[in-house]
């Protein structure tokens, strides 16, 4: 069963049209990039997958629930990291996990958190006030927030864009590993399209609110007279006509 | 329901309230302030008059009732302003929170608040007014039952107009209780008020609870009806509120506000 399908979900703003006729799925084990240009929909799908955003039609099913009809039972089997999603920073690291651990009602919480404090080299933080961490650090807060629940649907909006190399690498090997075990899907957006290479197994690009082109990021830009995924990427933003399936 | 949620949300409350002393101040500082006012100008009204007794179960035993219900409303609303202020409403609405279980949260956390509230306001009224709300005899219990009611439905209300206009409507609901007090009456009878604004005060519970609030310091007996009739109508008011506030949920979900929520998004 998918992680996540998307059946031909629309959004419409009045007469503008955000996303039109969406389908997308992503398998358990799976990492998929979801790429585009500014404006293109990515982050309007993320939202609407992560149910803060109604689409206009179409069905959304996470672990195979729809998420409008069960929306609690679907959101419980997910959970998300976004740069434009700090977690509070007047509470402390060990406060703000507890509490979405509860929120997600993660078995053996306290076994839990430890867990990921230690694997996100985020003990020595566990009594700091998140809100006076570096980015990278309440990055890193975040992302082990996202894996509390380790859930069959995984979201992931640029996840490394304030973390340095080093921590950006522990990031990229530490979802890697949480696909690989087969636990969930990752659905990922990304700019670095280097980084989309080297993690995702199959991307899909979206270019004025629908799905351009998908494929393995390794072979898609030959298949399209390109070298790399960087060129790719600009003949989307540039000239996506060229491109349409 | 699911209590496990709702629990998670009023735990951040304890922490917050417990790591930072300064939210204390709306807990026990803003009620003192007003309890030593009205407890002063009582005892000064009565000494003008030459009694003790009727100056002070009117404006104080009415201010600390009237508080009970701010407390009520405030505490509420503080719950969900947490989450505007630390623009967490992405975090926690992509959680598998429903929106009963928020509202029950909030209301949780506001009842918890407003009791600790209420503990101490009638501790400063006793120790320093020689005033007990007790003196309203077993009446207090509905009295008090009917401004808590009141105080949920502003409260959820509050919530509902901050998420359809934006965190700046902040500034329209905090003071509610202050632009209500003069209609249902706090310290005068509604008797006194022009012919159509005494329809708006039947209108509104707490209304029936001050008219019988004197009618117990003028030696009389509450009416029971009217007290019924209050508290069916704060339930009304209740589910009127949330329902509003389900409303304009799905508004934000449907707009995307909730996602991009911001001081003048709405």
């Amino acid at each position: 069963m998918p992680a996540l399908e998307l059946n031909a979900i629309v959004k419409k703003y009045d007469q503008v049209v955000a996303v039109e006729s969406a389908t997308l799925s992503v398998h358990p084990g799976e990492i998929v990039g979801l790429l585009g240009p500014n404006g293109a929909g990515k982050t309007t799908t993320f939202t609407m997958v992560l149910g803060v955003l109604l689409p206009t039609s179409g069905t959304i099913l996470i672990d195979g629930i729809d998420l409008r009809a069960n929306r609690s039972e679907a959101l419980s089997r997910t959970n998300f990291a976004a740069v434009y999603a700090q977690l509070p920073g007047n509470l402390t690291v060990l406060q703000n996990l507890r509490i979405f651990g509860l929120l997600y009602q993660v078995p053996n919480l306290e076994e839990k958190i430890s867990e990921l404090l230690q694997e996100f080299d985020l003990e020595k933080f566990r009594d700091t006030k998140v809100g006076v961490l570096s980015s990278g650090e309440q990055t890193r807060v975040g992302i082990a927030k996202a894996l509390l629940n380790s859930p069959k649907l995984l979201l992931l909006d640029e996840p490394t864009a304030s973390l340095d190399p080093s921590s950006a690498q522990v990031v990229r090997e530490r979802i890697r590993a949480y696909a690989g075990s087969g636990m969930g899907g990752v659905l990922w957006t990304s700019h670095n399209m280097h980084e989309v290479a080297e993690v995702c197994d199959r991307v899909i690009f979206f270019s004025h609110g629908k799905c351009l082109l998908e494929g393995d990021p390794k072979v898609l830009p030959r298949e399209h007279g390109v070298e790399t995924l960087d060129e790719l990427f600009i003949a989307v933003a540039r000239e996506p006509l060229s491109l349409e399936k | 329901m699911n209590t496990t949620r709702i629990y998670a949300l009023c735990l951040r409350q304890f922490y917050l309230i417990r790591d930072n002393p300064t939210r204390l101040i709306q807990i026990f500082g803003w009620v003192l302030f007003d309890l030593v006012l009205w407890g002063f100008l009582s005892r000064y009204l009565s000494g003008l008059v030459g009694g003790e007794t009727r100056f002070t179960p009117l404006f104080l035993g009415a201010v600390l009732v009237w508080y009970f219900t701010t407390r009520v409303m405030h505490g509420v609303a503080t719950a969900f302003f947490e989450d505007v202020w630390t623009q967490n409403f992405l975090n926690v609405f992509a959680s598998p929170l429903s929106t009963g279980e928020y509202v029950v949260a909030l209301v949780a956390t506001g009842m918890t608040t407003s009791i600790i509230s209420l503990v101490f306001m009638m501790g400063v009224a006793k120790v320093f007014f020689g005033f007990s709300v007790f003196a309203y005899g077993v009446y207090l219990l509905p009295f008090l039952l009917i401004l808590f009611l009141t105080g949920i439905a502003l409260g959820v209300m509050s919530v509902g107009l901050v998420l359809r206009f934006g965190p700046s409507a902040e500034w329209f609901i905090w003071p509610i209780p202050e632009m209500l007090s003069p209609i249902v009456g706090v310290f005068y009878p509604v008797a006194v008020l022009p012919l159509w604004l005494q329809f708006g005060s039947y209108l509104l519970p707490p209304t029936y609870v001050f008219e019988n609030i004197r009618v117990i310091v003028g030696g009389g007996a509450p009416s029971i009806t009217q007290l019924i009739f209050a508290t069916v109508l704060a339930f009304f008011y209740i589910f009127l509120a949330y329902e509003y506030f389900k409303k304009v949920f799905v508004q934000v979900l449907r707009t995307g506000l909730i996602a991009r929520y911001s001081s003048e998004s709405a």
